[in-house]
């Protein structure tokens, strides 16, 4: 069970409904099962198809998330698709420790959020609780 | 030139668990071939056959991404930082 404060997610869908049409894409950090710090990033694909988040914004990140001794949550956006892995997003998932979340706009008035650890190309469902 | 490189959670299997190693280079790419010499195959998972950086990996010297320096070629000086972090992508 992961949890996300309400004003996370609300942030969350706010930075996904921003970036339309296309992808959007962040760092959550996390600790003990919950959601600490919400870091929305830049696309640097500019895609409603694909994502890369912008390499300085990352590595800027890492370093506070290391510094605070967090760990990683890594967070995009589906324009049309299901808030689940696709093939790109698993074969390309190179952070094995990092919880992955995707955010389905495919009903844009009820955004999904659904929680998946992709470790060497197998996919396990983390359950979300929104809280508050 | 000494250099401090730190090194992304998903490559420390091949640091035997090492965040942080120094490196002896004048050059990103001799960091490199130093970083072989001690931790064979490391290369492989930085470089292709033809010696061009992965496209999913991302190099930084000093906080600042080679991309906007010369790449593998950029000089590098005592106490530098280098960090070799895979990115960050997908889609759907």
């Amino acid at each position: 069970m992961f949890s996300i404060s309400q004003e996370i997610f609300r942030a969350m869908v706010e930075h996904a409904r921003t970036a339309l049409p296309n992808e959007a894409c962040g760092i959550l950090a996390r600790h003990r099962g919950q959601a600490m710090k919400f870091y929305p990033a830049s696309n640097r694909d500019a895609s409603p198809i694909h994502y890369q988040l912008e390499p300085t914004e990352q590595f800027r990140t890492f370093q506070e998330i290391e510094e605070k001794g967090w760990e990683l949550g890594i967070y995009h956006s589906h324009v049309k698709a299901e808030a689940k892995p696709s093939r790109e997003d698993i074969e390309i998932a190179y952070y094995p420790e990092a919880l992955y979340l995707i955010l389905s706009l495919r009903d844009e008035k009820n955004p999904v959020l659904r929680g998946f650890w992709i470790r060497e190309r197998v996919v396990e469902e983390e359950e979300i609780q929104l809280e508050g | 030139m000494t250099t401090q490189i730190v090194i992304a959670y998903p490559l420390r299997r091949l640091t035997g668990g090492l965040g942080k190693v120094e490196a002896e280079g004048r050059t990103l790419r001799e960091i490199i071939d130093a970083l072989e010499s001690r931790f064979p195959g490391i290369r492989a998972s930085i470089l292709n056959r033809n010696g061009q950086v992965l496209p999913h990996l991302n190099i930084f010297l000093n906080e600042v991404d080679i991309q906007a320096r010369e790449g593998l070629e950029t000089a590098v000086q005592q106490g530098d930082e280098v960090a070799i972090i895979p990115a960050i992508a997908g889609g759907c």
